[in-house]
């Protein structure tokens, strides 16, 4: 019971569920999960930011850079190792991140935000326009292949699946970690009072650019996962309206579980789907409405209901008595 | 003779047509306990901020243990062994007392802070309390922020400002907002605590007993100017103090 109470045990449980689940769904629900997941990832790394008080409109550049890394791999040099794949899809968004990082880590609230969009945006214009590379209509990716093993078919989809869920129970443990650290604690405090972090001595454009780096890892992450369930990638992968998508998922979630970043991100997609499915011209304003009622409801998000969240009841158990 | 720790060499600062400072200039011993006075607007708070490097004087340079700091962000200045206490004391009001003081200790514990140490395993708790019973607000370590009385703020943006042995320390305002009976109590905790750890101590204050009971000398600003610098009892004595720092007659 204690394994299962730590980190550790908990991310084990959440892979053995994911994998039954797996198993038990649908073809197409098994996409739909793979899609979600990987676009948690990409709201996880948001969520890393938002504990910092920073909210990215421009997550999709690193979504973006991870699809495209696979696709230029898998067409040109021919790589399609997912694992090798994922591998490359970090090392360029790390260091992407790593470059704009610092940069952006000068700014805050509306500036930061604004500035994150526009770099998703040039890098939007910029595939765009290049016909070389497919311009608006993008590129196809290879199917993948596994340490060598070349599935097809519904193996090609489950054992996408089976990687995505590895990568996000690792990825959602690592998180967990981090918040939870010192380093984690504070960020917490400088989303709370910037000038007392300064004055006790920590950089908090240092802390703001290691969670930037964080937050562009794991988007390209869900960028190399996403494009090569889809099978093809295009420059909407940066446009705006996707990270509009991831900042809809963070906000659905809040930052207070990791759990909740990823039913939030399977949620939006199922409403999606099924909306867009029953009221073609109209899911946007269904999906809204949504967002509308879990804020009102759930101001701190899904994440903290306290099913997802494992701080919750010490919170509420805080003793308020006076002393003298 | 005495070491100087602290010393300001003709500091100006002017915000636009309004002088903040002017040929100020301060030459202060480690282990000492001074206390600054004036009224609103004399210049206190701007000298505090510019040796913490919240601002930086227009001329003149600010050097700590025979190192120039006039540059220094107030990162730079509080890893030097300068920290600073605000008038209104600056919390993470999100976070109860213990959080506050876990997160004051992972910024200055023995090595940097960690990526996957946990910030509340045993023995960071353990420490955190340790200086909250050092302050004596260890009973409040559960509670908010916003939960709390002014005095108890007070004492936890010190304690807060204490970690990491520094070597002097500025409390801006100790006392204001403090409820009457609760401001000797709280002067002569954090005195007796900063003495202890040898700490060099500057203090702005606008209560006259306050200044006489726990400086040994006191400096007056008026219009950004140091109009006087004494022992307590002898500035306050001064007819040019009397006039425009405490309005007293003569």
């Amino acid at each position: 019971m204690i394994f299962l109470r730590s980190i550790w045990g908990s991310a084990l449980l959440a892979l053995i569920i994911l994998i039954l689940c797996g198993l038990a769904l649908p073809e197409w629900a098994v996409f739909l999960v793979t899609i979600s997941l990987s676009k948690g990832l990409v709201a996880l790394g948001l969520v890393a930011l938002m504990r910092g008080g920073l909210v990215s409109f421009g997550q999709g550049l690193y979504f973006c850079v991870g699809a495209y890394a696979a696709g230029f791999m898998a067409n040109w040099f021919g790589i399609t190792d997912v694992f090798l794949l994922t591998f490359i899809g970090v090392l360029l968004s790390g260091a992407m991140g790593a470059i704009f990082g610092p940069l952006l880590a000068t700014y805050r609230g509306i500036f930061f935000a604004m500035l994150s969009l526009s770099l998703s945006m040039i890098l939007y214009g910029v595939l765009s326009k290049m016909s070389v590379i497919g311009g608006t209509d993008g590129l196809n990716i290879a199917a993948p292949t596994f340490l060598g093993y070349e599935p097809e078919g519904w193996e090609l989809g489950i054992s996408l699946y089976l990687f995505t869920c590895v990568a996000t129970v690792l990825a959602g443990a690592i998180m967990r970690i981090f918040f939870d650290s010192q380093r984690g604690l504070i960020s917490l405090a400088i989303r709370d009072n910037e000038l007392r972090v300064e004055y006790l001595g920590a950089s908090v454009r240092k802390v703001i650019s290691i969670n930037y780096i964080f937050a562009a890892v794991l988007g390209g992450v869900g960028g190399v996962i996403s494009g090569l369930a889809i099978g093809h990638v295009d420059p909407e992968y940066s446009y705006w309206t996707t990270s509009g998508e991831f900042v809809f998922v963070a906000i659905l979630s809040g930052h207070l579980s990791i759990a909740a970043v990823f039913i939030s991100s399977i949620v939006l997609e199922v409403v999606r789907s099924f909306s867009n499915l029953y009221f073609p011209n109209t899911w946007q304003l269904s999906l809204g409405v949504f967002l509308l009622i879990v804020i009102f409801v759930l101001p701190k998000g899904l994440g903290s209901l306290k099913i997802l969240n494992r701080n919750a009841d010490a919170a509420d158990k805080q003793d308020t008595k006076e002393t003298p | 003779m005495t070491e100087v720790l602290l010393a300001a060499e003709n500091i100006h600062k002017s915000f636009g047509a309004v002088t903040a400072a002017k040929d100020v200039n301060v030459s202060m011993p480690k282990g000492a306990v001074w206390s600054l006075i004036g009224s609103n607007g004399a210049g206190k708070t701007t000298f505090v901020n510019m040796v913490t490097g919240y601002i930086k004087p227009d001329q003149g340079r600010i050097m700590f243990g025979g190192q120039d700091i006039t540059s220094f962000s107030p990162r730079e200045v509080t890893k030097a062994g300068i920290r600073r206490s605000f008038q209104i004391p600056q919390l993470c009001g999100e976070m109860n007392v213990l959080e506050n003081m876990l997160i004051s200790l992972s910024i200055n514990g023995d090595t940097p802070p960690s990526f996957w140490a946990h910030a509340k395993k045993k023995q960071n708790v353990e420490q955190a309390m340790a200086v909250l019973e050092q302050f004596r607000i260890a009973d409040h370590r559960n509670r908010l922020i916003g939960e709390l009385s002014a005095g108890v703020r007070k004492l936890l943006d010190i304690a807060m400002a204490m970690t990491g042995n520094p070597k002097v320390m500025m409390l801006d305002e100790p006392t204001s907002g403090v409820a009457a009976e609760e401001k000797y109590p709280i002067m002569d905790l954090v005195i007796e605590t900063l003495k202890a750890a040898k700490v060099t101590i500057i203090f702005v204050e606008h209560d006259m007993d306050i200044v006489t009971r726990y400086s040994e000398r006191v400096l007056a600003f008026y219009n950004g100017q140091i109009i006087a610098d004494d022992a307590p009892d002898q500035l306050l004595a001064d007819p040019e103090v009397k006039r425009y720092v405490t309005g007293t007659s003569s």
